[in-house]
């Protein structure tokens, strides 16, 4: 029942015309104290909006950026025909008031209609955080054909592993924030139905998370593939980490090359990697299991969210687009010793990470270096700019070998 | 009843695709929900918006330890206990010594009738200390408040407390506005709170927005506290060095009463029923919501073979100085009151002053070598 549930929402069509009629059935449903949303969800207003502002004076983050009082006031009554709200949208950013340095997005979104309803909020947001990206003029181009990559086999003296990895949400089902434990045992239910399908190198087995052995819950472990009930508040206070471990799970080929987390942080995350410099192998591998998957899934009358303002449409804003980051473990001891590494890295939209991920350090001059950019560029063009920088770098590493100065490039243009 | 769009989602979805996974489960939630009552129930919302998901998330998301039974659920209002009673009551039985959903509860907070309580040993025991918590009518409770709610709840126990005087008299501290020097001497008094890190309460939704609307009120004297905003709209403590556990509840009585005759004033009186006395937050603290406690010296009997027992027979229990869950620090232990609902806040006072008492008696006779065997009392 649910599927068909989902079908006569998979029109893009369909999804505006719903947040419509939620507008109009609002006057019908008011009620004395309680009123009703567009959404239908009683929203206590026995306050006023302006007693119902959140309180962003310690706030360092996108959406504490852009929230006014007016913004807050003109969406506060607002939600999604899920029932999803404002203030469930902003929670994570209103609970976390972020790092001086770092500046995190704060928001989420509960679902593909989220970023319609929300858009006054969200808007703002993605422009800030995506390079000036308006979802109002732009579109954003898909593309993976990755025969259109080149030279994207680095020498191995100093590229460790190599890496890309995706979000795909599931068009009609709610997202990790906001979704109820039938929708998600039904991401798991679609996704597992589908990566079932997958043949020859993209043969594989699904690892449930409630019902791994502990044999396999080491070998997970000692593969680097076991991830972990979230800790983070950014992701338990925008209430990802509820009924866990239920409809958890991850998948990956027999050939451990191609790895899919399910009811993480996204419906699903798509990683392909292996040892060594071969990106563009690995990138053939991610375009050839994506697209699989995909026509798997529509076989079964499924899609992934997508849109032509915001491509992939994932949990997070930060992931808009392509949702993409390509990226390699690489050894440049003597350039990450060079003051100029900073400017280098950001002139070719690239970042540095340790080797941990996010917010490690990097140990024995080993980085993760992969594209800062998510939206506006496709996946071929993020792919390309990482295998160029990369390339870059290393012959940064070899002069300074060699006793010879670098010079450092100039910056690249966004949305070219 | 009132539309709930988010919980209509739901419904589209069968009661066997909806129920949660609690087959690693050990709480009193997860030993009372079956599909049954999870489909009895599932449907409603009580008027503010609150669902059985709602209550029970904070048990499907702590499955619970093997030795320490959780209660696994909360209220996000007053109506909670009415709209959701065919889980709650079960759970109150199981937690509260099998009360029955037809029973009375007694609220008796008439200090003079307790008996004794100003002549414990301070040798022994070394400080006293009475809390319980309130919810103030007409707003919804922590896991479920807005930001406005709880602004809301904030002035009005600012107004109220502000308005006491004498012995009362004190100042409010809110926790986003505390300057470093007001914040230490709180940390020193042992009175400050901190953003609730236990998964129990956050997965309850109870540290949304913090430190906003949050705050410490206390006396001058430093022995009658109020928290605002934490785990319940209210947290009362009375307390002070020493024994004098009599004086201690004296404060707490007269302390609570003032404030409820301010709130009522404002039209928030206190949530009270007959049923279930005062209504917080999570149903192992309904009833009087009230713990009563010393911090006392037990080296000796505290590694005596009967040490449970006794606490057993007399209704009380036994907690880490540092409070719940906390080891026991130089065999010195907190020991309160272990029932909340069924019997007054002068009753269960008089069990840990009449215990406390016991138990020093026995602590001095096993100093001396003597036997205690005759001492052990009846069940109470």
């Amino acid at each position: 029942m649910a599927s068909s549930f989902s079908r006569i929402l998979s029109s893009k069509r369909k999804i505006q015309i719903l947040s419509l009629v939620g507008g109009s059935v609002t006057a019908g449903f008011l009620l004395h104290r309680d009123h009703v949303s567009a959404g239908g969800v009683p929203v206590r207003r026995s306050y006023p909006a302006s007693a119902e502002y959140p309180d962003l004076r310690k706030h360092n983050n996108c959406m504490a950026s852009h929230l006014t009082p007016a913004i807050y006031a003109k969406l506060c009554d607002k939600a999604t025909p899920n029932g999803y709200t404002l203030d469930q949208a902003i929670q994570t950013g209103v609970d976390n008031p972020g790092h001086p340095f770092i500046k995190t997005v704060g928001m989420v979104a509960g679902d593909e209609e989220s970023y319609e309803v929300f858009a006054d909020l969200l808007n703002p947001v993605i422009k800030e955080r995506h390079n000036g990206y308006d979802p109002c003029t732009m579109k954003h181009p898909t593309d993976l054909d990755s025969s259109k990559i080149h030279s994207g086999n680095f020498d191995a003296k100093y590229v460790l592993s190599s890496r890309v990895r995706t979000g795909r949400s599931i068009r009609g089902l709610s997202l990790p924030p906001a979704c109820t434990r039938a929708e998600r045992r039904e991401v798991e239910r679609v996704v597992v139905e589908a990566l079932a399908g997958l043949k020859d190198d993209l043969a594989g087995k699904y690892f449930s998370l409630t019902q791994m052995t502990d044999e396999e819950q080491q070998q997970l472990i000692d593969d680097h593939f076991l991830f972990d009930k979230p800790v983070s508040p950014l992701l338990t206070c925008a209430g990802m980490a509820r009924d866990w471990p239920d409809a958890r799970g991850i998948w990956h080929n027999n050939d451990k090359t191609f790895l899919i987390w399910i009811n993480e942080e996204d419906h699903t995350r798509v990683i392909s990697m292996e040892k060594g410099g071969n990106m563009k192998r690995v990138f053939e591998r991610f375009c050839k299991g994506l697209k699989e998957v995909e026509r798997l899934i529509q076989e079964r009358g499924w899609e992934f969210m997508w849109s032509e303002k915001l491509g992939y449409i994932l949990t997070c804003p930060s992931n808009l687009g392509t949702g993409l980051r390509a990226g390699v473990h690489v050894k440049l001891p003597r350039l990450s010793k060079d003051p100029r590494l900073n400017t280098i890295l950001n002139n070719l939209r690239l970042q540095k990470r340790g080797t941990g991920g996010v917010d490690t350090a990097a140990v024995g001059g080993v980085f993760d270096i992969s594209n800062l950019d998510r939206l506006g560029l496709s996946e071929v063009q993020l792919v390309q700019t990482v295998i160029d920088g990369v390339n870059y770098l290393i012959e940064c590493e070899k002069k300074l070998e060699k006793g010879q100065d670098i010079k450092v490039p100039p910056p690249l243009k966004y949305f070219k | 009843m009132a539309k709930n769009c988010h919980n209509d989602l739901k419904m589209k979805y069968s009661v066997d695709e909806e129920f949660p996974d609690l087959s690693l489960h050990n709480n009193h939630m997860a030993k009372v929900l079956n599909k049954e009552i999870y489909g009895k129930l599932r449907g409603k919302s009580t008027p503010s918006g609150f669902t059985l998901d709602d209550v029970i998330q904070t048990g499907v998301d702590n499955p619970g330890h093997p030795f320490i039974m959780t209660v696994g659920c909360v209220a996000g209002d007053e109506e909670s206990y009415e709209f959701f009673k065919d889980l709650l009551d079960p759970i109150i039985s199981d937690r509260h010594g099998g009360y029955k959903p037809t029973d009375k509860h007694k609220t008796d907070l008439n200090f003079e009738n307790l008996k004794g309580g100003d002549d414990l040993d301070p040798n022994y025991v070394l400080s006293s200390r009475v809390r319980t918590g309130r919810s103030i009518k007409g707003f919804t409770l922590p896991p479920h408040n807005s930001r406005g709610e709880r602004r809301g709840i904030e002035k009005l126990s600012i107004e109220a407390l502000s308005s006491l005087e004498g012995e009362f008299k004190g100042k409010y501290y809110p926790l986003s506005g505390m300057t470093d020097a007001e914040q230490e001497q709180l940390i020193n008094d042992h009175f400050l709170f901190d953003k609730p890190v236990s998964p129990l309460l956050t997965c309850a939704g109870m540290a949304r927005d913090w430190p906003d609307g949050r705050g410490i009120w206390h006396n001058d004297n430093k022995t009658f506290l109020v928290w605002v905003n934490e785990e319940d709209h209210l947290r009362v403590i009375s307390m002070q060095l020493g024994g004098n556990m009599k004086e201690v509840f004296r404060r707490f009585c007269v302390g609570l009463q003032k404030i409820e005759e301010i709130f009522k004033k404002h039209n928030h009186g206190f949530m009270w029923n007959e049923h279930l006395g005062y209504i917080l937050t999570c149903p192992s603290n309904l009833g009087t919501g009230l713990r009563g406690g010393v911090h006392v010296k037990l080296p000796k009997l505290s590694t005596h073979a009967k040490f449970e027992e006794i606490l057993t027979r007399l209704r009380l229990q036994k907690r880490g100085t540092g409070g719940v869950d906390t080891a026991s620090v130089g065999g010195v232990f907190d020991i309160s009151n272990a029932d909340r609902l069924g019997s007054s806040e002068v009753a269960q006072v008089q069990l840990v002053v009449d215990g406390v008492k016991l138990m020093v008696e026995m602590e001095k006779k096993l100093e001396k070598g003597e036997s205690i065997d005759g001492m052990i009392p009846a069940q109470k």
